[in-house]
């Protein structure tokens, strides 16, 4: 660029000043950046589906991969759907792999990587209880009456696992 | 006290086993398991056979049981609801005779819908469901337009509360999906079931390429058209009494 | 005939610098507009599920329209070889370029997820004219950006005939994909015909000529520039023949209609008592918008030739073609599908029922935005490079001109 030399003079210093105001400001070297997984409920069990190594570099891949094969093809594999990765990871006490701790959120976050996904899929699990079969099923309805029989029954004749 | 989802779709399913013998309770046409692993074929293609002259005037057991199981808002004003299905009043415009339908996607064989989509978003699946893929959706409505059925919503707001098997989100559009993921593991569609327990048992779902299932039995054998059969869509949802 | 001297104009007045900033301002507010329904969704416009599509595609449509028909002047002097339009061809090209990117602009910002264009980029159904489309939409910036190039480029000169005829083909395809968007519905009762394609190229040759006319006409107002009467005779007269063509193939469009009797309810509805489409009809389009300018233009106790006269006729057709794509786009949503035919229909669907749509404050800043962009963008331009000849006076341009002052010479000596 033809500038004349005190033009160019005028702007190093114009940046160089910039920086070294920023830097002064800053008030000089901050704590380390945390990990993402501090205080983050990892998920159920002690393994996921793939080696975490893979799981971190390529669940988007995976993710995206089956979204093709479930929505066009209606191939329902669980390893990686969404619904099963969310069943593990979320946290029990938000009951979503959202928010400050929550699962997806956190490295996302950290990472600045906005994702779309649960902007259309539920970020909480659906967990079947007596009293949300009466709510998803029709008013005063016999379908209703009879589920909830049988599930009840169900209920108090096997062991259940509690949420961890 | 909790039982998890796998628990409860053994349970779901054994209900509805015990509700093909269950003495007064119509038989209703299951849909076979699929294994998951498995791609849908065009061996299969569902279908529902709506009989009008049991639908009741008044009854809207479809409409609300698909509603709950689909997660649709309904505490908005009527013109932006999403309406999966609803019924329909007819009333003869010569002859004065009324009469009422559920009416919900068609899942035309040749869907305009899928046509005119400009990603593909919109698409028919194998075994005859219409869908939209919400994640190439870019919401240009181009496909309400072009639904001769009116079948379509928009979403136009954050949804927060989606059921975990319907995904649904701001900006996409939507319609009946013909309960593809209960049909994907062996259920029927939510509005058949509720209309059989509830309703006027006015509504028939099953495989139509399956020679041996009541809907193709009673195809073969029943007077039934299409609505709108001069658009020659081939419709897979069929009605009677029209 | 002489050489013509095209001159960026010197824009460095306090008038120029505000007419570009309030173009500035009103751009930013469509795009805060955008940007607001997209993060609240389309809640807060008036489009509902009955009216999918609303006053953002009344103005995408008709920029994206009349785009197109700006180019015809260009079309006119390299296609059709009419030397006294070669000095408007490269004004004409940039307000197609312009109108063009006005028109796209609106129609992104208004996608339920506009953040997927690039999806809508890579991913395509080329059984959709909508795909087709955005092929011939961005397809046609880049042809025109080349045919002005061959223009203003001398060693390309040799090259702007056969550019012009591309570009002159391909806004034809562009505005019969236009036209299909709603000629290939079948299900509605307004677009059931074949004769949208064509009424929609026709459309846009007298939109486009009437927006090319106005900013003309203010541009050489406003600059200075001298503008002669010879150009303005001749864009006057074409508009006045195209005003009545649009005339002709809207009474043809109705007129069959009115033959069938499954098309009589939808007719009655636009012609008689569909409450805004009608008034919108009759008065908008076809007064205010037809009736009326050819009046202006060609009844001889008229002066046509004045200039206030070929504005005022030129903003008329403007204001009518705004209503006919209103009536043609809205009004063909609001009446209802036609699904059981013989019967009087009901449902909490508004089946049966006349859809009712009131234009809200961030689609119409919207569609605003756009036009802002569409005359903006040229209104800088100028500035930047040679568009505009530097005079279109009588004697520079119209290679008669000197024979007939000769002529009237000699008549009065």
């Amino acid at each position: 660029m033809k500038l004349k030399l005190g033009a160019w003079i005028t702007a190093i210093v114009v940046v160089a000043a910039f920086f070294a105001a920023a830097y002064a400001l800053s008030g000089g070297p901050s704590e380390p950046v945390p990990s993402p997984l501090t205080g983050v409920y990892l998920g159920k069990g002690t393994k996921c589906v793939a080696p975490v190594a893979v799981m971190r570099r390529y669940h988007m891949q995976f993710l995206l991969h089956q979204r093709n094969l479930t929505v066009h093809e209606g191939i329902r594999t669980k390893r990686f759907l969404l619904t099963n990765c969310v069943d593990c990871h979320a946290d029990p006490k938000t009951n979503s792999v959202l928010g400050k701790h929550g699962f997806c959120a956190s490295c996302h976050e950290y990472a600045a990587v906005q994702i779309d996904c649960f902007s259309c899929h539920s970020p909480h699990p659906e967990r079947v209880t007596a009293a949300s079969v009466m709510t998803l099923a029709p008013e005063h309805s016999r379908l209703a009456e009879m589920v909830k029989a049988t599930a009840l029954a169900q209920i108090q004749s096997d062991p259940v696992d509690g949420p961890k | 006290m909790s039982i998890d989802r796998r628990q409860f779709l053994a349970v779901g399913g054994a209900v509805a086993a015990s509700a093909a013998l269950a003495p007064g309770l119509r038989l209703v046409a299951l849909a076979e398991a699929r294994d998951p692993d498995q791609a849908v074929t065009s061996l299969q293609r569902w279908g529902i056979l709506v009989d009008t002259t049991r639908c009741a005037e008044g009854c809207s057991a479809c409409v609300t049981a698909c509603n709950k199981e689909n997660g649709l808002e309904q505490n908005v004003r009527l013109d932006i609801r999403p309406q999966w299905i609803r019924t329909v009043t007819l009333r003869d415009e010569q002859t004065g005779y009324v009469q009422t339908l559920p009416m919900m996607c068609q899942h035309c064989e040749e869907p305009p819908c899928a046509d005119v989509c400009p990603t593909g978003a919109s698409f028919r699946r194998a075994d005859g469901i219409v869908l939209v893929d919400r994640h190439i959706c870019i919401g240009c409505r181009y496909c309400m337009m072009a639904c001769p059925y009116k079948a379509r919503s928009f979403v136009d707001e954050n949804l927060t509360d989606q059921r975990a098997n319907v995904p649904r989100g701001k900006g996409t559009v939507e319609a009946c999906t013909m309960c593809v993921h209960r049909v994907d593991e062996g259920r029927i569609p939510a509005c058949v079931e509720a209309c059989n327990y509830d309703g006027g048992k006015a509504m028939t779902f099953g495989d139509m390429k399956d020679p041996a299932s009541e809907i193709a039995k009673r195809l073969a054998t029943e007077q039934s058209e299409e609505i709108r059969p001069d658009l020659n869509l081939d419709t897979g949802v069929r009605y009677q009494g029209l | 005939m002489k050489s013509i001297d095209f001159r960026e104009i010197e824009g460095r007045s306090l008038g120029y610098y505000a007419l570009l900033a309030f173009f500035g301002v009103l751009v930013l507010a469509g795009l805060f507009a955008g940007y607001y329904m997209y993060t609240k969704g389309h809640r807060v416009t008036g489009m509902n599920n009955q009216i999918v599509w609303g006053i953002p595609h009344v103005f995408a449509v008709f920029m994206i329209v009349s785009a197109s028909g700006a180019l015809n002047v260009a079309s006119i002097a390299s296609v059709f070889g009419r030397a006294m339009y070669k000095p408007l061809a490269r004004l004409s090209g940039l307000l197609a370029i312009s109108l063009l990117i006005g028109g796209l602009t609106v129609l992104v910002l208004d996608l339920g997820k506009p953040d997927r264009l690039i999806v809508a980029m890579t991913t395509y159904n080329f059984k959709s004219i909508f795909a087709w489309n955005i092929f011939l939409y961005t397809g046609f910036i880049v042809v025109v950006a080349v045919y002005l190039w061959t223009m203003m480029e001398r060693r390309m000169n040799k090259h702007t005939k056969s550019a012009g005829m591309f570009a002159f083909i391909w806004r034809l395809t562009l505005t019969t994909g236009t036209g299909s968007i709603f000629g290939f519905l079948i299900a509605r009762e307004a677009y059931d015909s074949a004769l949208l394609a064509p009424m929609f190229i026709i459309m846009s040759f007298s939109f486009g000529l009437a927006i090319f006319i106005l900013y003309t006409m203010s541009v050489y107002a406003l600059t200075g520039r001298p503008l002669g009467d010879a150009i303005l005779r001749r864009l006057k007269n074409l508009l006045g023949v195209f005003v009545a063509a649009v005339l002709y193939f809207v009474a043809v469009y109705h007129l069959t209609n009115l033959y069938m009797t499954a098309h009589h309810a939808f007719e009655k509805f636009i012609l008689l008592d569909g409450g805004v489409y009608t008034g919108l009809f009759w008065i908008g389009q076809v007064l205010i918008g037809s009736i009326i300018p050819l009046v202006i233009l060609f009844h001889p106790r008229v002066d046509g030739s004045s200039r206030r006269m070929i504005a005022l006729a030129a903003a008329l057709v403007l204001v009518g073609a705004f209503c006919q794509i209103y009536v043609i786009i809205i009004g063909g949503e609001a009446f209802p599908l036609i699904i059981f035919p013989g019967k009087i229909v009901s449902s909490s669907f508004f089946d049966g029922a006349i859809g009712h749509y009131r234009p809200s404050l961030p689609e119409i800043t919207l569609g605003l935005a756009g036009v802002a962009l569409a005359l903006g963008l040229p209104t800088f331009a100028i500035k930047v490079l040679p568009y505009l000849p530097a005079s279109l006076a009588d004697a520079d341009v119209d290679p008669h001109h000197e024979s007939a002052v000769k002529a009237t010479e000699a008549a009065h000596a």
